[in-house]
């Protein structure tokens, strides 16, 4: 096992052994605090598809956290209120169940990428990581004065949705759930990497031409991974808003489109564990230096110059060595 | 900064009634610190504490926590406060979105939650809590008054303008339900937005007799200096919130004149509140506005139903602050059904004071007894 | 709609244009000669605007202020640049946005620290107080049209500057070939230091004009960001003719989407819900605007290369 398998599998014990030892201990804020860790690198190992093995830099990939979690919103209120949410071309009244929840988060999430990955993979470069800014701020916008949903103020989730045969309302059993899910999306994540889809992935990122003498549409290639890599922020943001049970768009916001970013480079981009360890990180840091002061940006600003300038690769670059591909 | 004012400033003068109950009350105070809207988290928490300070509210532990307004963290921060500080009180939220995050869930733990600004609707009404106190106004309110005082003075044409989001369209549609003259332009704007030259040029074309504009924070100011500079003589009103003392420095005297409609002022004659206005000045070297006004009454009312029941006692503690028996800096106050205040509010107009400082004066009075729109949906 | 009106409407488009094309520049400029991605821009129109504030509540002089904000801008950019952006030219765009990022925090954090939390004052010189009666019959504030001015005038001077001077010559050959100019024995270090304090100054008077319009505070230099990325990608990344002509359209568009959409909207679905949506769709017209564009145009209306 190389040093990287190692780490890894110590992150995923230790990400798991943190909210045991915290309920253990009576204290279970820690167990949603370990939630959110797991969430957030949920969100980043979707992004880190297309980012770090793709290339493609993309500044909006908070839609898909904002439209996973408002998925979720959206149909839990349905089905409190039991008001239809469809009458055509079928019923559909909304769901209090995750699962259902997801497929609906995954589903709206590929629409979406769908149709933002067919125009802004036209481009590439700065305009790429711009455009797809740009359609990030037309769902924001969109979500701030669309008043059915609660506009700015967004909306509330009365009780965490459910799962069959597990209580979500208990931090520990949510947070399996959440981890569960992370695990799986790594795993996906890396048997992609490892794939003849994901050699032509990161061959297209090195070199367009190559790839497209050997046959294989680069095109089509990152479209296909900028859609699983929305549909696992997606499904990310809708356990996001049944955290919080609260989604707003805040969510779509440019500022977490960066923070997505920042968490993967954090921890390396390109790496399978990359934006686990990043997302461990940047929840801990937010939440120590928030406690320790007023003027705790500050210094997360400059904890975040620190890494970029000192530690190329991120924190996983600077435990086990250079990246093996570039 | 987390801030453990371990306010044991032993209590002066046990006088009052009862300090019999000595149990430690610890309030969690999530509040914007940081970015463009710290002004009112800062003013909100410097006139909560100077509350306690005044009340020599012994045992009463503040915890001090920066939002940076986004609601996620709020929900984390609250989460934290409520699990691991374990704290009794949760307070010092100004913005809608991040109460509508965080009240419901705290609540539903069983902690208090008591409201220094925001009064988003539903929990006035359906999402109403019995732990849920909003010792400020309803969302609504200081529009409505607005439109009531609009309405009053028989002006015939307005123009209304806020930005596109929840609160806005609360805004413009609390100021029509008591104003019934003609609107002769109702424009809502990007959340944000800082140039208003298209909307000025809008208004300088409709022929309205007065504006109401509800622009909070920089939005306002940026409305404000552009307005002056415009050449547009058409009087304008608005919220307390667009003339209040924390932005009416960055304003300048464009501001002098207009007409602004809030439950407080700090020229409001009562002794409570002269006692607040001087001591705040003296305190942190700047006249308070209404945010600081606003949470000054919620430390107050914790220190009072602190001194009548304990906090562990829950049902006490409820009935003690739902009595609100405190000295208000707005001279007299109550608790509707709903949590919310029944209060009276004011005309104010923007004058320099004897030191040539921007501040507010009472010119005259909207509302007596005002209660909001939607008590009638509470189920309390 | 009158005349008079909608020629008012241009005006503002047109001086929100070219406020926006002060930004613009800078960070085109930047990205077209270093190829670095700079999302703490908005910070220098941020430090602009403060020190033109703070210079001016100290000396009453507004203009003394405006010195000042080109002054702190520039040296802040170029402080930033000699001990952080040069270590991130040679790294990817990732890099440079994590690190641009928290300089960002910095920033914000730093200035609130120095100036308070609350907004501060910065009023228009009693020069350009007030407004004047264009031909046409329309009143149109000074100031707005001193901004055109300027902006304008900033324009121009940028052009001459590119297009006839050494340094322009040298940061014509940095844009199309980055080693090429080392080659030459150009001191590149000193050139990137010099243009990203060129850059820098723009922003900051940029921060510092619009700081008598508006509010000076905290994290005002996000949203003119934001807006400034879409006009130089739109343009053409790196063309400062693409900048121009972007901010023009973004300004136009945004100011007379915001005024004719409701008013267009009105007309089809009535006025009770037009007002809301035809805000709501103004919000978001630049950035369809910019979507089509790149469809059509990926490399933006003036591509500087390729």
């Amino acid at each position: 096992m190389s040093r990287e398998t190692l780490l890894n599998a110590g992150l995923a014990l230790l990400l798991l052994v943190l909210p045991l030892a915290a309920t253990a201990l009576g204290e279970p804020f820690y167990v949603s605090l370990a939630t959110r860790m797991a969430i957030l690198a949920l969100a980043g190992v979707g992004l880190n598809l297309a980012l770090g093995f793709g290339g493609l830099i993309s500044f909006g990939h908070a839609a898909f956290f904002g439209i996973g979690g408002y998925a979720a919103g959206i149909l839990a209120g349905h089905a409190l209120n039991a008001e239809p949410l469809l009458s055509w071309p079928f019923e559909f009244s909304g769901s209090d169940q995750m699962h259902v929840v997801w497929l609906v988060a995954a589903l709206a999430s590929a629409l979406a990428a769908l149709l933002i990955g067919a125009i802004s993979l036209r481009t590439s470069g700065v305009y790429f990581i711009m455009i797809t800014l740009a359609f990030a701020q037309m769902f924001y916008y969109f979500a701030i004065s669309w008043p059915a949903y609660g506009g700015e103020d967004g909306l509330s989730i009365a009780i965490r949705n459910g799962f069959p045969g597990l209580n979500t309302a208990l931090p520990m059993d949510f947070f399996l759930i959440c981890y569960v899910l992370l695990m799986l999306a790594l795993v996906l994540s890396w048997r992609i990497r490892d794939s003849r889809f994901g050699a032509a992935l990161q061959a297209a990122r090195q070199n367009d031409v190559r790839v497209a003498a050997l046959g294989i549409e680069p095109f089509r290639t990152r479209l296909a991974a900028f859609i699983l890599s929305g549909m696992i922020t997606g499904v990310a943001g809708a356990l996001y808003a049944d955290l919080n049970r609260f989604v707003s768009p805040s969510m779509i916001s440019w500022q977490m489109s960066g923070e997505l970013i920042v968490l993967i480079i954090l921890g390396g981009a390109g790496r399978l564990f990359g934006p686990v360890v990043g997302a461990m990180l940047f929840v801990l840091l937010e939440f120590l230096l928030g406690g320790l002061t007023e003027r705790w940006q500050l210094f997360l600003g400059v904890i975040l110059l620190g890494v970029v300038l000192f530690a190329r690769g991120g924190v996983i670059g600077l435990l086990v060595g250079r990246a093996r591909h570039g | 900064m987390r801030n453990l004012i371990g306010a044991s400033l032993l209590a002066c003068g046990l006088g009052v009634s009862g300090f019999a109950f000595a149990e430690p009350v610890k309030v969690g105070m999530i509040t914007t610190l940081s970015g463009g809207g710290a002004g009112l988290g800062v003013d909100a928490r410097d006139g909560f504490m100077l509350a306690l300070k005044l009340a020599g509210a012994k045992d009463i532990e503040v915890v001090t926590e920066d939002d940076a307004m986004k609601p996620e963290l709020a929900v984390q921060i609250a989460d934290k406060m409520i699990q691991s500080d374990k704290v009794d009180i949760l307070t010092g939220i100004i913005w809608s979105n991040l109460a509508m995050a965080v009240v419901p869930n705290a609540v539903a733990q069983g902690k208090f939650y008591l409201s220094v600004n925001a009064g988003p609707s539903p929990l006035a009404g359906a999402k109403c809590d019995k732990n849920y106190f909003n010792v400020a106004y309803q969302n609504d309110n200081f529009h409505e008054a607005a439109g009531n005082y609009a309405q009053a003075e028989g002006i015939k044409k307005m123009f209304i303008l806020a930005p596109n989001y929840p609160a806005g369209t609360d805004s413009l549609n609390g100021f029509k339900r008591f104003y019934k003259g003609e609107l002769v332009g109702e424009v809502y704007t990007k959340l944000g937005q800082t140039d208003y030259a298209a909307e000025i040029a809008q208004i300088r074309a409709s022929g309205a007799d007065s504006v109401f504009f509800f622009l909070p924070g920089g939005m306002g100011i940026a409305f404000m200096k552009q307005y002056a500079q415009s050449g547009v003589e058409i009087p304008v009103m608005g919220p307390g919130f667009s003339f209040s003392q924390d932005v009416l420095g960055a304003i300048g005297d464009a501001a002098l004149g207009a007409k602004n409609t809030a439950s407080w002022s700090p020229d409001l004659d009562n002794a409570k509140n002269k006692e607040f206005v001087a001591a705040f000045t003296g305190e942190y070297n700047r006249l308070p506005s209404i945010y600081a006004a606003q949470a000054f009454d919620t430390g107050s009312l914790i220190a009072a139903a602190a001194a009548k029941a304990s906090v562990k006692d829950a049902d006490a503690f409820r009935a003690a602050l739902a009595a609100a028996e405190f000295d208000s800096v707005r001279g007299k106050f109550k608790f509707n059904t709903n949590h919310h205040p029944i209060q009276d509010f004011y005309v104010r107009e923007v004058i320099k004071n004897g030191e040539g400082v921007l501040t507010n004066k009472i010119v005259a009075t909207s509302f007596t007894d005002h209660q909001d729109a939607y008590v009638k949906d509470c189920k309390l | 709609m009158q005349t008079a009106l909608l020629i008012e409407q241009l005006l503002n488009g047109l001086q929100f244009g070219v406020m926006l094309f002060l930004m613009a520049a800078g960070l085109t400029l930047i990205f077209g000669v270093m190829g670095l991605i700079n999302l703490a821009h908005g910070s220098l129109y941020m430090i602009g605007a403060f020190a033109c504030a703070g210079v001016a509540a100290a000396t009453g002089s507004f203009w003394l202020g405006l010195l000042a904000s080109l002054a702190a801008a520039a040296a802040a950019g170029a402080i930033v640049e000699m001990t952080i952006i040069r270590r991130l030219y040679g790294r990817d765009h990732l890099d440079q946005v994590l690190a641009t990022f928290a300089l960002i925090l910095i920033f914000s954090e730093g200035t609130a620290w120095l100036f308070g939390s609350f907004p501060l004052y910065l009023d228009i010189p009693p020069l350009l107080q007030g407004a004047v009666e264009l031909p046409g019959g329309v009143r149109y504030p000074i100031y707005r049209l001193a901004i055109i001015g300027v902006g304008i005038a900033a324009a121009f001077g940028l052009y001459l500057l590119i297009a006839r001077t050494r340094l322009g010559m040298r940061i014509r050959a940095g844009e199309s070939d980055r080693e090429m100019i080392g080659a030459l024995g150009v001191d590149i270090r000193s050139l990137y230091t010099v243009v990203f304090a060129l850059g820098a100054a723009l922003a900051g008077l940029a921060g510092a004009m619009v700081g008598a319009l508006q509010s000076v505070q905290v994290g005002m230099g996000e949203p003119v960001l934001i807006l400034a990325f879409v006009i130089i990608v739109i343009g053409g990344i790196g063309s400062i003719k693409g900048a121009f002509v972007g901010a023009i359209l973004v300004g136009v568009t945004d100011t007379m989407g915001r005024i004719l959409l409701p008013a267009l909207l009105t007309a089809m679905i009535g006025p009770a819900k037009a007002a809301g949506i035809g805000a709501a769709i103004a919000s978001m017209l630049i950035y369809i605007v910019m979507a089509l564009i790149l469809a059509f145009r990926p490399q933006g209306l003036f591509a500087a290369r390729g």
